[in-house]
């Protein structure tokens, strides 16, 4: 049969969106759960999404549908041609009428050349439609992903977010480009033949059309077999991924733990399943194919025989049984094809349920709906500005309290230093104060104005905040700077780059500043890191700068310029620094130290050091251990 | 930000070679297509069978219509229909049985393949690592793996198939009439061509598209990784605008695949029908003149058509086979690299025979001594100095030595060269006496164990994580590391030690990894400890419980330790100052502070006393 392999012409075939058809199948699936997200999805959020996308492009969307439509209306003329040819034009001939033959030849040749071009304008016009959908869906999800607060991504995990973007949204791209068409044609061609059919011999036609319902009983038990099968597979493949990424990316603790066997059999566990899953829906594709393909051949056998049974009682013209015969087996040819589209349709359909999970999960830190800007500043007033505690407690989500109550002002250009055991609350306090979290009582001010009422550009200019990891993007290490200030000159990064220390390693790299950190020779060590860091941070020139033990791997005189450079270039600006290590504390106006949640000392340097509290304590011991 | 594709880290062979090597490069499969060649071979020719059968079903059409039809015989009729029957049958159930011949053997090549690749891969020297992003591994396991089954699956087989069914086809067809069939052959020959050349823009369009996609997501994964300073900085719209930029490329491509692929489709389905036109027309011809009957024209009809799909496959089977061949080199590209262990003892999977014939290391208690050892990074630039240039140093056993230097200057890269995660240039390391180039690498780790500055911990629980340092290590061993890495909180965690932690669990704090980083590498009490800056993200006050609890373990144990700060230093009972690339000074700390103005600077943050900063 002339397409009986399809998987394989997959590769060459492209094409158009048919909403109507995806939304039918929505409601059907329940919840993708398969690789243990807590992402409830919403009822309906695909189906919105999928709308929303496909809004802007109806005219493309219905324009498409049209040429397709068109398109297989002219590829189905052929058999009845035939058939037209053999009843009429051979007898004409016979008479010496060569009319019949010319329409019958400039018909075929006609409907295969408008055949041939709607194809390649519905290619190239649902092309552009699909491509427009891809772009606007990775850029939601993009967006979104920067958008939604931290603690989602502490609970989401980079991976996840990850595999919404690349292989989620491939999945759908492989339906649009591939399964849609695919499923068009069929349904149209189904359509047309069994017109066709019926016209031609309502007889033929509806013993034909019979055929379609043990078919369609095969393939909604293929459908219900192969989802199974391909849940297992994608819960498989993420395992494989999760484990072959953790290893390579902790390649050094794997080595030297050598974890390489134990590994090899945690990894033979989840590449077993994978295959296991692959090999079933290999089995029952198998399966499904020999059914199908049996009852087709059955069904065409039975009509042949009954319709020349017919032609030989006379009732049914020779030429209409061999244009019955040859729109069966086009009948039955895209049987496996629609195996195909069910695989590709389930894939993309679990996907879509994914991205729209994801997309719509508000973020719990949103921007204001309307963004209020902080007052103007006069001349002479300091670069700082003010922050309030206002009432500011904060809960997870579980309910757990990690910060009591509390109130606490800090005054315009102070600089206060945050001490306290791990899990006291510092980096919290931090966080509410960058308005990485949201307060779940109370508000949190800058000048008076609440930190959730100004939007990100304007929060952004008030509050910066550097923190103890120090990942750097691709790029020349001048572009890594120039995070903090995306206009800034090349003469002002380098003289951040000065003013933190960080010029005489970055000059030594192999192409200075331009030296990319992703390439040979850019091994940039962990200190040197957060150097790069800090040099943001006073680039972005903010009014009040958050330093979460941003300085953990920097050695003493790398702090020690950075804390020079603190003293003046941030001189006047309002700062929290939160520090392991106590030198830091000596460049604060003010300490606080920070007990389960409670702040249980607040005062200068001195006078904490002068008390008996616990800073005297901690810092007598911090002294003894110094040179 | 460049919104530049960043070039791929891998380098691809170029593209001209490929049309040589394909098939060279495909041949290399052949270990993993051995041992289920026989099955391999019954797919195929259950696949020719099914399709030859099909070829088969216009001709028995063509005598129905031209026997028992034209002569009004039921009884040949019944005959044929029967033949019919049969070779529907056949058909079906071959094409059933050349899939299942194959479903699970494929699947298990491509479990073969990968389990091979990670097991490669996981002894890989660390270097390589250095080299290859981590996508790109996993994009070798897990689509080009997918990529090679498939070719397994379905082109290799059905180029043998289709060219054997195209050739029987238009045998038929000539046999049936060889004027139509001239006529409807002769368009295969451009058809063919210009499939070729449509191909060969598409998967240079495709692998464009690749690449690009590959960019897209490293924008996106550092998006993901970085996003606590794109949020500190408020700089999401930049990256957004990057990641557009980059998919708007992509998009671009995209349309030009979705060009080529319309006029590659105008001409596969163009062409034939045309031809199909003229020869019905011809047919018809002949027909009215008796030269030909109406069954031989139905039938020829029918045969022409079946034979469209091995004429349209033929095209992007080769493309397809082409796309496995750039998938095995990219396989082999890895299997091919040097493992660690090649030129000494452990080769992968052979490691406890490789224990057997260890030699014994000495019982001399000599400790750690490095001898004019010199490492650089190998993709360091050639006219850079020697990160470590003849670095000499003696750690006695039982000893703690502290290693401090600035920022930079190659104290973590000396603590990856004892377990041998990168291999020295240049002179010798021993540990008791024993060069550790003679110590397999898995006793040696087993004799070294390590924290990472970088604290990684796996997707398993906490005692898992744990553990790893010393697998025969009981329940009492574990407490007593979770105690000395001051890591009681794991106690308060949902499950305590068994919670599930890494990538797929609880995410932990910075510090609370360190601990556990920390508690790994003392739990199986190990002769050499090699901690690298081990207390950098504790708080004071978990610090100086930490170092209390260190003391006693490092008291049985000769141990390297990466110090920043005084704190750590006076973990130690000697201290060494690496600067460029040598030890330059070794003393106790005391010593130090009065001999040495760089270590004085270093640890009080004072400058020398000559006023300049030493570099």
């Amino acid at each position: 049969m002339s397409v009986t392999e399809t998987e394989e012409s997959r590769a060459v075939t492209e094409q158009g969106p048919s909403p109507d058809a995806v939304l039918a199948e929505e409601d059907r699936i329940p919840p993708a759960s398969a690789d243990g997200e807590d992402i409830p999805v919403p009822p309906g959020a695909p189906r919105a999404l999928l709308r929303s996308l496909l809004g802007p492009h109806k005219a493309r969307v219905a324009l498409a549908m049209l040429l397709i439509t068109l398109q297989q209306a002219a590829l189905q003329v052929g058999p009845l041609l035939v058939s037209y040819a053999i009843d009429r034009a051979i007898p004409a001939l016979r008479d010496h009428d060569a009319g019949p033959l010319i329409a019958v030849a400039a018909g075929y040749l006609g409907c295969a050349a408008i055949a041939t071009l709607l194809q390649r304008s519905f290619i190239r016009l649902s092309g552009v439609v699909n491509q427009a959908i891809l772009l606007e869906m990775r850029k939601r999800i993009f967006r979104h992903a920067q958008a939604l607060s931290l603690d989602f991504h502490e609970r989401y995990t980079s991976g996840r977010i990850i595999s919404r973007a690349t292989s989620d949204v491939d999945a759908v791209r492989e339906l649009l480009n591939e399964g849609l068409q695919e499923l068009l044609s069929v349904i149209l061609s189904v359509l047309y033949i069994a017109v066709l059919l019926l016209v031609m011999d309502w007889r033929l036609g509806l013993a034909s059309l019979a055929s379609v319902v043990p078919i369609y009983f095969f393939t909604r038990g293929y459908r219900r077999r192969s989802q199974v099968i391909y849940r297992r597979s994608r819960t498989a493949v993420a395992q494989v991924i999760v484990r072959f990424t953790e290893t390579m990316n902790g390649i050094r603790p794997v080595q030297a733990f050598r974890r390489e066997s134990a590994n090899e059999q945690a990894f033979a566990v989840s590449n077993g399943e994978y295959t296991e899953a692959n090999a079933q829906g290999l089995l029952s594709m198998a399966r499904f194919v020999v059914s199908s393909r049996a009852t087709a051949n059955i069904w065409i056998t039975g009509v042949v025989i009954w319709g020349a049974v017919l032609v030989t009682q006379g009732s049914l013209q020779l030429g209409v049984l061999a244009a019955a015969v040859l729109y069966l087996r086009r009948l039955f040819d895209p049987v496996d094809q629609v195996a195909m589209f069910l695989n590709s349709y389930q894939s993309a359909s679990a996907a879509l349920e994914k991205i729209a999970g994801l997309l719509a999960h508000e973020p719990s830190v949103p921007e204001p709906a309307e963004p209020v800007t902080l007052p103007a500043r006069t001349d002479d007033a300091l670069p700082g500005r003010a922050v309030d505690f206002d009432g500011v407690a904060f809960a997870y989500r579980t309910g757990k309290q990690v910060l009591p109550r509390f109130d606490l002002r800090l005054p315009a250009g102070q600089s206060v230093a945050v001490v306290g055991a791990t899990g006291a609350g510092k980096s919290t306090l931090a966080k509410l104060l960058a308005r990485f979290y949201d307060p779940t009582e109370g508000r949190v001010t800058l000048d008076g104005v609440d930190l959730r009422d100004l939007a990100t550009p304007e929060l952004r200019r008030g509050v910066v905040m550097v923190t103890q990891e120090s990942f750097l993007f691709s790029g020349t290490v001048a572009e890594n700077i120039a995070i903090g200030r995306p206009d800034a000159s090349r003469e002002e990064i380098e003289a951040a780059a000065k003013a933190i220390g960080a010029y005489e390693f970055i000059a030594a790299l192999p192409e200075g500043f331009d030296t990319d950190v992703r390439k040979r020779g850019g091994r940039i060590s962990a200190g040197q890191r957060q150097l790069v860091a800090f040099a943001r941070a006073l680039l972005a020139d903010p009014a009040v700068l958050i330093l979460d033990e941003a300085t953990s791997s920097l050695d003493v005189p790398g702090e020690q310029a950075v804390q020079r450079a603190m003293s003046t270039v941030l001189s006047g600006r309002t700062a929290v620094i939160i520090a392991h290590r106590l030198s830091t504390v000596e460049i604060a106006d003010r300490v606080l130290v920070m007990d389960q949640g409670h702040i249980v000392e607040d005062g200068t340097p001195a006078d904490l050091i002068a008390g008996t509290g616990r800073f005297a304590r901690l810092h007598a011991a911090w002294r003894d251990s110094l040179v | 930000m460049s919104t530049q594709p960043e070039p791929q880290p891998s380098p691809r062979p170029p593209d001209r070679n490929r049309k040589h090597s394909a098939t060279r490069s495909l041949l290399r499969l052949w270990p993993y297509v051995r041992p289920i060649r026989w099955r391999l071979t019954a797919s195929t020719v259950s696949a020719l069978l099914a399709s030859l059968s099909a070829l088969v079903i216009p001709l028995v059409l063509k005598n129905i219509v031209d026997g028992p039809v034209a002569h009004r015989d039921t009884g040949g009729l019944w005959q044929q229909g029967l033949l019919l029957l049969v070779l529907g049958l056949m058909e079906a159930g071959l094409f059933g049985m050349r899939r299942w011949f194959v479903a699970r053997p494929l699947a298990d090549v491509e479990l073969r393949m990968r389990a091979d690749l990670y097991a490669k891969l996981q002894r890989l020297p660390v270097s390589f690592h250095d080299r290859w992003a981590s996508g790109q591994l996993l994009s070798r396991a897990t689509s080009d793996m997918y990529t090679i089954r498939l070719f397994l699956a379905f082109p290799l087989v059905f180029l043998i198939v289709n060219s054997s069914v195209f050739l029987t086809g238009i045998g038929i067809m000539f046999g049936l009439d060889w004027q139509l069939a001239l006529i409807t052959v002769l368009p295969a020959v451009p058809l063919i061509l210009l499939c070729s050349y449509f191909e060969r823009r598409y998967s240079a369009a495709a692998r464009l598209a690749q690449d690009q996609n590959g960019d897209l997501a490293t924008v996106l994964e550092e998006s993901v990784l970085g996003i606590r300073i794109l949020k500190s900085f408020g700089r999401h719209r930049t990256m957004a605008a990057r990641y557009r930029a980059q998919a708007e490329l992509l998009r671009e491509t995209e349309l030009k695949k979705a060009r080529l692929l319309a006029d590659l489709w105008a001409v596969i389905v163009g062409l034939p029908e045309l031809a199909l036109g003229v020869s019905l027309a011809v047919g018809v011809v002949q027909v009215a003149h008796g030269s030909t009957t109406a069954g031989t024209l139905v039938g020829f009809l029918s045969t022409a058509l079946s034979l469209r799909w091995p004429v349209e496959s033929l095209g992007w089977l080769l493309a397809y086979s082409n796309e496995a061949a750039t998938a095995t080199d990219r396989f082999y590209e890895v299997m091919d690299a040097r493992p660690a262990d090649a030129a000494d003892d452990t080769v992968p999977g052979t490691e406890a025979s490789a224990d057997a014939r260890e030699p014994v290391v000495t019982s001399t208690r000599d400790g750690i001594r490095l001898e004019g050892v010199r490492f650089r990074y190998p993709d360091a630039p050639a006219d850079s100095a020697d990160l470590l240039s003849g670095l000499d140093l003696h750690v006695r056993s039982g000893e703690t030595m502290a290693l401090v230097g600035l920022t930079g200057s190659g104290k973590t890269t000396l603590t990856a060269l004892l377990p041998r995660l990168y291999e020295i240039d240049g002179g010798r390391i021993t540990l008791d006496g024993t060069n550790i180039r003679e110590i397999p690498r898995a006793r040696l780790r087993e004799l070294v164990s390590m924290a990472f500055e970088d604290p990684t911990l796996f997707s398993a629980s906490v005692s898992e994580n744990v553990l790893m340092g010393a697998p025969d290590a009981g329940e009492e061993a574990l407490q007593r590391a979770l105690d000395v890495a001051q890591a009681q909180f794991v106690r308060t965690l949902p499950e305590g030690p068994a919670t599930q932690v890494g990538e797929q669990g609880l995410s932990l704090s910075g510090g609370q990894r360190q601990r556990l980083a920390l508690a790994r590498a003392v739990v199986g009490a190990p002769d050499f400890l090699v901690l690298d800056d081990p207390l950098s993200a504790l708080d004071v006050h978990t610090e100086a419980l930490v170092e209390q609890a260190l003391r006693q373990v490092l008291a049985g144990t000769t141990a390297l330790v990466v110090a920043h700060r005084p704190s750590t230093v006076q973990l130690a009972d000697r201290v060494a100052l690496l600067a460029d690339g040598r030890i330059t000074a070794v003393g106790t700390h005391h010593e130090l502070l009065e001999s040495s103005p760089e270590y004085r600077e270093l640890m009080s943050g004072e400058r020398a006393e000559d006023g300049s900063l030493v570099r």
